[in-house]
């Protein structure tokens, strides 16, 4: 099938604002969006700059705007899109090249939550035993590929960049649920603050955009209730 | 720009954040370079375990898991790189938890355990229970985890700066030149030692496993700089990649009970391993399903694929302990894993060959076992040699932590002792000059038409089953293919994000490292492990049982030397399951 691709340029060392431009790409219904991308850069413009590792939703570097919703261009395929398709970078980081967004704002709010187990305990000689039911608490949380799908959905995150946003705090449920954690109390200083959790208007936009099904918005009120009650 | 760290790390995988972490636990100034964000590369993908005896499902003792390996590696594996590793691989994974890392559990708290291929009990009388596990994303688990503590420690990072260039004067290694990707300006980075931990090349074949990026950039820059490449002809098939995208579907869903099956529901690995059957090694395995095909017994209209069988397994078996190759089935070929088997065929996977290194990390430059000074390499860009003629899945996560951390500990160490060496801005002039030809060519050549003539070709000639004749044909294809990447030019003439610059460098060392497969494989006249030639199809103890090591000579030529293999426990054996 021929599918029209739009995709939103924008060079910003040569370019005042961004720009559309429109590409035709002959495509299988079970080619991904990142293969239209790929025969866009290798045959017809090899201008186009965009971030890609893995190629199945594992890494999390191709998270884009894909007709209006934040997914990865991996894990989406054109049969689920129709023959015209939008291409955008997610939204409230800056632009760097075309697709490409700076992420160093969303890797900072991740380490302002110290997203690491804290313990000094000294550890047993073997593992540390945890149920299957402690594990289980956490799960979601382990599952996120950081690709600021959610926090980039966030229309709290959009006016206010200082907000930590959805993925961080999914990194702080983590570990404030993990029954081998001690740091909650360090933990709660960023989360407590003003660009913490209370920031959160509970859109659900997060939710919907994650591309690895994690509840975003219950896990992030799982950790208001953590702050407000002290309850685990 | 110039920047000085003691110990630099290229890579951020498994293996270059546990060099980075443990090298910065010796009280090192430690910095890891990357092209890609830390948390992007391709340990993420890793999926079914790792192995270590920890007995915690059943006995299980680190002398069967050493011999497994071995009998795994057709006996090419070095023993004391496998003793040191079967032994440290339990503290790594106990170290891992107390990390944080999130294993599955057993009812008593305990760190859950599975069966994967070729990893037996009593000396291989039976599969064993010795792969730890968290669901089957441990290769993520384990990369979030090692960042993590990466975070804590304050280790630097360079996110997305390429390496274009290792300085190697004297036989002594001074520094880096890397590429920042975002402003398109060369960096020059002095370090005491350099540990490369830069991943594999899966990309130099079409149907692969592995991320678009990995390329095998330094294993092809320290090769053209003179150093040899080891048993690069031993290149891994993984059985089960998701047909036709080569997605890797985990061993592990085999270790739960998975059935592979052909055209007639034959469950045929019965006939090549009756001992262990799907759990035989993946070279066995991988062979297994070609010669099934091959006989006419594949399935799909082309008949060139076989079958997953998962759908005599409980369901919540399914989804909870393989929730994500049940979503890629589910995503990419719309087959529920539940309901019907899944096609598959092998996928090109894991280097056993690279960067000869001691136990230590050190790189070596010759088969007297001479040490390049500051220089280090771990994970699978190195070959230690732990894995031999074939590795045994849930080895490369064990390997990426227990031999990261021996490289990190010594090259920190190193660097306590060693004094930095002068670099100036002319040692950027062998990137730059390779940058600006790329970016100044009128050639006529695309990166895309060349990279999919190499992958296809490396697949028809150079893949499961090799001969002479393929091989040679292949070694031709090489020689045109370089000749005409002279030729190749650039649309792209920017600074910022220039990723068909990146593409075009990735290309180049592709065809460097499918040159030493290549040859390599075409000059061992032998069968073994991974290495499967048609016309010599006996493993030939007489002549072979010795490591090769590859240099780049002129003119498209490769020159041998051979390293003897370490033995010492276990005699070289016929292998059979």
């Amino acid at each position: 099938m021929q599918v029209t691709l739009k995709i939103l340029r924008f060079d910003p060392t040569k370019e005042q604002k961004p720009r559309w431009q429109t590409y035709q790409v002959e495509a299988e219904p079970t080619d991904r969006v990142l293969d239209l991308l790929h025969k866009v850069k290798w045959d017809q413009d090899g201008t186009l700059a965009f971030r890609r590792s893995c190629g199945h939703g594992i890494c999390g570097s191709d998270a884009m705007l894909i007709n209006g919703k934040n997914r990865l261009a991996c894990k989406t395929l054109v049969k689920d899109l129709g023959n015209v398709i939008t291409v955008e970078p997610i939204r409230g980081l800056p632009v760097e090249k075309d697709l490409i967004v700076d992420m160093e704002p969303f890797f900072a709010a991740y380490r302002a939550v110290k997203p690491f187990l804290i313990n000094d305990e000294p550890p047993p000689q073997r593992e540390r035993l945890q149920s299957p039911e402690e594990r289980e608490r956490f799960d979601h949380g382990t599952k996120c590929i950081l690709c600021a799908s959610c926090t980039t959905s966030c229309p709290v995150f959009w006016v206010n960049g200082a907000y930590l946003g959805p993925a961080a705090i999914v990194q702080a449920h983590r570990f404030l649920f993990d029954s081998r954690d001690r740091g909650k109390r360090e933990r709660f200083q960023a989360l407590g603050s003003g660009s913490g959790v209370w920031r959160c208007r509970t859109a659900y936009n997060c939710t919907e955009a994650c591309p690895r099904e994690i509840p975003v918005t219950q896990l992030i009120e799982e950790v208001k209730r953590a702050i407000l009650f002290d309850r685990f | 720009m110039a920047h000085r760290h003691e110990v630099i790390v290229v890579g951020a995988g498994g293996a270059g954040l546990a060099t980075a972490l443990y090298a910065a636990r010796e009280g090192a100034d430690v910095a890891v370079v990357s092209k890609l964000y830390p948390t992007r590369s391709h340990t993420g993908a890793a999926q079914g375990g790792i192995g270590a005896a920890l007995g915690n499902v059943e006995e299980d003792h680190w002398e069967w898991h050493m011999f497994d390996t071995v009998k795994g590696g057709d006996y090419l594996t070095d023993q004391d790189a496998a003793e040191v590793f079967a032994k440290e691989v339990i503290e790594a994974v106990i170290e891992l938890e107390h990390m944080g890392l999130p294993f599955d559990r057993l009812p008593n708290g305990k760190i859950a355990q599975r069966r994967f291929g070729g990893h037996t009990k009593d000396w291989g009388k039976a599969p064993v229970h010795r792969a730890a596990h968290a669901a089957d994303r441990t290769g993520h688990m384990i990369l979030q985890t090692l960042y993590q503590q990466c975070v804590k420690a304050g280790i630097t990072f360079y996110n997305e700066f390429h390496v274009t260039d290792v300085i190697l004067e004297d036989g002594v290694a001074k520094g880096l030149v890397a590429l920042e990707l975002a402003t398109g300006e060369l960096h020059l980075f002095q370090a005491k030692a350099i540990v490369i931990a830069s991943g594999g090349f899966g990309r130099i074949y079409k149907v692969t496993s592995n991320a678009y990026t990995l390329t095998g950039d330094l294993q092809a820059i320290l090769y053209r700089k003179g150093l040899p490449l080891e048993d690069m002809e031993f290149y891994q098939f993984h059985p089960t990649g998701l047909y036709p995208l080569g997605i890797l579907l985990t061993e592990g869903a085999r270790g739960e009970g998975g059935i592979l099956r052909n055209a007639l529901g034959e469950r045929f690995m019965e006939r090549y391993a009756p001992t262990i059957k799907d759990l035989a090694p993946r070279d066995m395995v991988a062979r297994a399903m070609y010669l099934e095909v091959r006989e006419g017994r594949g399935v799909g209209p082309k008949k060139d694929h076989v079958l997953l069988d998962l759908t005599h397994l409980p369901p919540e078996v399914i989804e909870k302990k393989l929730p994500d190759i049940t979503e890629f089935s589910r995503i990419y070929l719309g087959v529920d894993p539940l309901k019907e088997p899944v096609p598959v065929m092998p996928t090109a996977h894991y280097a056993m060959g690279g960067i000869p290194t001691t136990l230590w990390g050190q790189v070596i430059r010759d088969e007297q076992n001479t040490v390049v000074p500051g220089l280090y390499a771990a994970g699978e860009a190195a070959c230690v040699s732990l894995h031999g003629a074939n590795r045994l899945g849930t080895n490369s996560l064990g390997d990426l932590v227990v031999f990261g951390r021996r490289a990190g500990i010594h090259a920190a160490r190193f660097a306590k002792d060693a004094d930095y060496h002068e670099l100036t801005e002319e040692h950027l002039g062998e990137s730059r000059e390779r940058i600006e030809r790329l970016k100044r060519s009128t050639g006529k050549e695309k990166v895309a038409v060349l990279r999919a003539e190499l992958q296809q070709s490396m697949m028809d000639h150079a893949s499961v089953f090799r001969t002479g004749e393929l091989l040679a044909k292949q070694v031709e294809i090489l020689k045109e293919l370089m000749d005409r990447y002279r030729n190749v030019s650039l649309e792209d003439k920017g600074d910022a994000y220039n990723t068909e610059l990146v593409e075009a460098l990735e290309l180049g060392y592709l065809l460097e490292v499918s040159e030493a497969l290549v040859h390599s494989a075409l000059n061992r006249t032998e069968s073994r492990g991974a290495h499967a030639r048609e016309d010599y199809p006996e493993r030939d103890d007489q002549n072979w049982l010795k490591h090769t090591l590859a240099y780049k000579v002129k003119d498209g030529k490769v020159a041998f030397r051979y390293k003897p293999v370490v033995l010492g426990r276990f005699e070289p054996k016929a292998r059979t399951y």
